[in-house]
């Protein structure tokens, strides 16, 4: 496979949002805002492209049998350092994202990776693979998050170009619900028209 | 009073998967049938009771003593892993039915991130340990009305005609976006 494939498939054909229905609880929970579906993104992204360097890494020396603990080790170790560094230099977006941020552990993206991708694959394609799909799944929550925000508040990355309120509904639980699943609908409809 | 606050805030305000997005994937994938949505539920209501309540233990007796909170992500989720494991040998041996019934959820929880999401909130809400506990119940309740009450209207919506384009997951995000419309109506009761 060459590798510039590898690197894209994140991003429509393999997408971890749109296509495989991975990752979902941040994907609804953090895109009120196109910025903070943008910094969930990419401190995921962080945490797949690292946790599957050190999977591939060290593959030929864990036992079969407990591989998914220490997958489970490798990522959380990795989350944990993400928690902190936001917590001490981008306090406000770590506020925003609370819960979501010590969550990342569990979004089965990252394990579904290391467990498909990395603990099989050389250490650049793995580290290809997660930077490819990280960004891939960063793309698909700033696109809701950015979709919501137009919405919801008439603004775009916090700037406003339309006065007045937008519609509430995005902004709250509801929204997010539909428009990842209108979102779904336009994905499926270009793959339909392009196969 | 204090608990019955905490249940109908879990249950109905706050409601786990409605509001707060936790356990879409399970939400999502094993929705298709009332009976199935039935099991999971079980052994999510078994597992997080359990697990909010041993997580409060190590929090309380082991992190904080030793000033080691930022620990809470790892240690968390591992004792979360075991403890999926460990229900599920002890259910094998003590109640075959049961583990019949639960089995074939139990190795999905583990990155059910509602379990985790859980354990976490009790100890940001700062609750103590019944309050801890019953958190966790009420948030157990609450995804499996969710998860129960979604399963209902997807048992329906297999016999109706959907555009092509729509069929399968997207239709289920639409669905769950009304139904979550509808769980608004609860906001501001407590």
């Amino acid at each position: 496979m060459n590798q510039w494939k590898n690197f894209s498939k994140g991003f429509i054909r393999e997408n971890a949002v749109f296509v495989l229905f991975l990752g979902l609880c941040p994907t609804l929970g953090v895109t009120s805002t196109a910025i903070n579906g943008l910094g969930m993104g990419l401190a995921t992204t962080f945490v797949l492209f690292m946790s599957n360097i050190v999977v591939s890494l060290i593959k030929s020396l864990i036992p079969n049998k407990v591989r998914i603990p220490t997958y489970i080790v490798v990522i959380a170790s990795f989350v944990t350092i993400v928690e902190l560094t936001m917590q001490a230099y981008l306090p406000t977006l770590f506020e925003q994202l609370g819960l979501f941020i010590p969550l990342i552990v569990v979004n089965c993206v990252i394990l579904g990776r290391a467990e498909a991708f990395a603990s099989k694959n050389n250490l650049l394609t793995s580290a290809i693979d997660g930077l490819g799909m990280g960004l891939g799944f960063a793309f698909a929550l700033t696109l809701l998050g950015a979709v919501r925000e137009i919405l919801g508040s008439g603004s775009l990355f916090g700037l406003k170009f339309i006065a007045g309120d937008g519609i509430l509904l995005f902004i709250l639980p509801p929204g997010a619900f539909l428009a990842l699943g209108y979102l779904i609908v336009i994905m499926n409809k270009i793959k339909e028209k392009t196969t | 009073m204090e608990y019955v606050i905490i249940i109908i805030s879990a249950v109905f305000v706050n409601n786990i998967v409605l509001t707060r997005f936790l356990g879409i994937c399970p939400f999502i994938g094993v929705s298709s049938r009332v009976s199935t949505a039935l099991g999971m539920s079980g052994a999510v209501a078994f597992v997080m009771t359990i697990a909010t309540l041993v997580t409060y233990l190590l929090q309380v007796y082991i992190l904080n003593p030793f000033g080691i909170a930022f620990m809470q992500t790892i240690t968390f989720i591992l004792v979360i892993a075991s403890l999926v494991q460990l229900v599920e040998i002890i259910l094998k041996k003590v109640s075959p039915p049961l583990y019949q019934a639960l089995g074939i959820f139990l190795p999905l929880i583990t990155t059910n991130c509602a379990i985790l999401g859980v354990a976490i909130l009790a100890q940001q809400n700062e609750y103590n340990l019944l309050e801890s506990v019953v958190f966790g119940i009420a948030n157990a309740i609450g995804f499996g009305l969710a998860l129960i009450l979604f399963s209902g209207i997807r048992e329906h919506l297999s016999m109706v005609n959907v555009p092509k384009a729509m069929q399968g997951v997207p239709i289920a995000f639409i669905v769950a976006g009304l139904l979550a419309m509808a769980f608004m109506g609860f906001a501001g009761i407590v």
